[in-house]
């Protein structure tokens, strides 16, 4: 198991050796001490192995990560995963803003409190938070899940399109043209799935949840909607 | 002189007189906004005339100064852009580019035909909203990939297989505004690049979702940078607003090229109102950019490329002699393909408009089929001819660039400098900083 310290090699270092590893490496699992909230640590991933940093990071940890496994034992800064396209990340501290900003796929998973603009214009990702998110979170959000266990703050959801919310605590207010939706089957047994992908099979009642999506009013210009931007 | 009209006396009244506040076009706007309640989208740049390169002229050698042989003694057009960190940086034999244009806005088979034309004149296209197409990467030489707030189609794939990476903060036609590509003209393949439902109005976000200020953008060109591998050169940019401080700034944050958009650039679509008073033209923002270049002792080493209203080998030549490195073109280029043709006269007048005016690009139904998604349009630009006129076009701009330049007295087009120009009006003088025309007067400056 290769360890990397950055206290002691450069980040680049650390980055180009894993864009070197190959789909088929026999190096599947990477431990990266000494982050001392760096930037950019493990962004740029494309390869199937798991990188566990021992520390904080600072931005963009995990950025547009494809097929990797990536598990922060700390906090992140802003926009961990952001533009991520695969794999999974798992923040086991708190995230900052913009955590899983415009991600296209994978999981992120944080378990404590994501700050603002969680999942803004996320576009496919699922995201998991087990603590709460803070004010505009899934702004302009395209598609994919943002699964809250604890509150939301203020506007959240604002101008959706077809991202799914799904939050168990409160929700301070809603953004414009978001609107709470009726929970069906399929919403809960989606749920539930993505509950179990963040480790939380059976911990958690799906029925808990209230679900935010878009009243898809502001999908078309229309004067009439002219107050709502 | 008409004869005043006459009264039921025969005595002469007052001719009909229209307002010079009050046009025609006010009056007009006036009656479409009562009836439909919606401001007025297009596309193109600004409209209204403003201080441009026409009110610059170049001075030509005489006693003083030395000219080249005209087609004999060589005049050099080779550029070198991101030599400043990237350590591939793009050399280009003509400091022409094509801008962003995005695929959505435009066809398929335009992007192909400025890939084309862009390649044969051995100058960098690029990218847009919407991600990279195939197209587009499979005739595009070079290809600059644009990193832009809305991020749709955006991945690291495209990301590495670019020859550089431009962040658009903004763009001058309408600086501090998003994008906006309506219904009509998404159809399911834009749609699912941009991971949006077909069929509905989509705006593209005018902020970055994952940054905000100069220090953070320079946190963010870091990221770009390692996962390229530190290859690719990486541009910024900005619509011509706060040129000097925007410049300054960005390359503060570790640009290796500036693009300053002027106000008369094109768009695709964005309010009337957006393009004609947001924004100031490119003539008044060169040399505010170049002289905070030349304050953080980086001009030439970060580059400069300015674009907004660039139509002629005259307009590349006074860009680059008030100080930028290149230029970019996107209206002209489109111009050149097809877009605004006479041939197609009878359909803009089934749109309601005519040749040289057609500026509804957001509604979809352009007749040249340039842009559109519509396949019966589209189909009428074949993207090889469209290329081979690109690159006609791109070879007359730099032959009478060269031209000028060799009047001037200089071997490369860099060595044109603001001492070669004087202007036409006060207002050019001021704002590209030379003398009115047989003055040594330098409005603001000196000569007083
Ligand atoms: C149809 C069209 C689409 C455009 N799309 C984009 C875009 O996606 N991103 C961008 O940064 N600029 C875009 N622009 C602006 C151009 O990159 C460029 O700044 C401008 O066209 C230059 O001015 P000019 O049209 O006078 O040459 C677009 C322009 C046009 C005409």
């Amino acid at each position: 198991m290769p360890t990397f310290d950055l206290k002691h090699s450069p980040l680049r270092e650390l980055n180009r050796t894993l864009y070197a590893l190959r789909p088929d490496t026999n190096e599947t699992h990477w431990t990266v001490t000494g982050p001392d909230g760096r930037h950019a640590i493990a962004a740029g991933l494309d390869a199937p192995i798991s990188v566990e940093i021992e520390g904080n990071v600072g931005y963009y940890c995990a950025g547009m990560n494809k097929h990797a496994s990536v598990l922060i034992n700390g906090n992140a800064g802003v926009g961990v995963a952001e533009n991520m396209m695969s794999g999974f990340v798992h923040v086991r501290g708190d995230a900052s803003q913009a955590a899983g900003a415009t991600a296209h796929g994978g999981m992120l998973v944080i378990d404590g409190n994501a700050g603002a603009r969680c999942g803004i214009s996320m576009k496919g990702v699922d995201i998991l938070v087990k603590g709460s998110i803070g004010h505009m979170s899934a702004f302009m959000a395209q598609a994919g899940t943002l699964t809250v266990l604890g509150n939301a703050g203020e506007a959240l959801g604002d101008s959706l399109y077809e991202a799914r919310l799904y939050v168990r605590g409160s929700v301070k207010s809603l953004g414009s043209d978001c609107i709470e939706k009726e929970m069906r089957d399929e919403h809960r047994e989606q749920l539930f799935a993505k509950l179990q992908a963040g480790g939380l099979a059976g911990e958690i009642d799906p029925s808990e949840f209230k679900r935010y999506g878009s009243a898809r009013r502001l999908y078309h210009f229309n004067v009439d909607n002219a107050g709502a931007y | 002189m008409a004869e005043n009209p006459k009264d039921p006396r025969g005595l002469p009244r007052t001719h009909p007189r229209f307002s010079a506040t009050y046009t025609p076009d006010v009056m007009a706007e006036i009656r479409r906004a009562a009836a439909t309640g919606i401001y007025d989208i297009r596309g193109a740049g600004a409209k209204r005339k403003l201080p441009h390169f026409d009110d610059l002229l170049f001075l030509g050698a005489s006693i003083s100064r030395y000219p080249l042989e005209g087609y004999r003694e060589r005049c050099v057009t080779e550029v070198v852009l991101g030599g400043r960190f990237a350590s591939k940086p793009i050399t280009l034999k003509t400091p022409i580019t094509i801008a962003g244009m995005s695929f959505g806005s435009l066809s398929a088979n335009a992007k192909e035909a400025l890939g084309r034309g862009a390649t044969l004149a051995g100058t960098s296209t690029t990218t847009g909203d919407g991600g990279m197409t195939e197209e587009e990467r499979g005739h595009s030489e070079k290809l600059v990939y644009q990193y832009l707030p809305s991020r749709y189609g955006m991945n690291p794939d495209d990301l590495r297989r670019a020859d550089a990476i431009e962040i658009v903060i903004g763009q001058g036609a309408k600086p501090g505004g998003g994008g906006m590509l309506l219904g009509q003209k998404i159809n399911a393949r834009v749609a699912d690049m941009r991971c949006l439902p077909p069929g509905i109005d989509q705006r593209s976000a005018c902020r970055h979702p994952d940054w905000t200020g100069p220090d953070d953008l320079e946190i963010k060109i870091e990221e770009l940078r390692e996962i390229t591998g530190g290859e690719k050169p990486i541009y910024v940019k900005v619509g011509a607003s706060r040129p000097y401080y925007d410049t300054a700034l960005a390359a503060k944050s570790g640009a290796d090229v500036v693009v300053l958009d002027g106000m008369q650039g094109g768009t695709a679509a964005t309010q009337d109102v957006f393009i004609e008073h947001v924004g100031i033209p490119i003539l008044a923002a060169i040399r505010p950019a170049v002289q905070a270049l030349q304050d953080l002792g980086l001009h030439r080493t970060v580059q400069l490329v300015v674009s907004g209203g660039i139509r002629s080998g005259a307009d590349v030549a006074k860009a680059l002699a008030l100080g930028a490195d290149a230029v970019a073109i996107g209206t002209g280029a489109l111009i050149a393909l097809g877009d605004n043709d006479p041939r197609w006269e009878a359909e803009y007048q089934a749109l309601g408009t005519t040749a040289g005016a057609y500026d509804d690009w957001h509604e979809g139904n352009d007749p040249a089929g340039i842009t559109t998604q519509r396949p019966d349009l589209a189909d009428r630009l074949d993207p090889v001819l469209g290329g081979r006129r690109l690159a006609n076009y791109l070879a007359v701009m730099t032959l009478e660039a060269q031209t000028i330049a060799r009047a001037c007295g200089k071997s490369h087009l860099h060595n044109l400098e603001p001492e070669d120009l004087v202007a036409l009006t006060i207002e050019a003088a001021a704002m590209a900083g030379v003398p009115l025309a047989g003055t040594s007067w330098v409005p603001g400056k000196s000569g007083f």
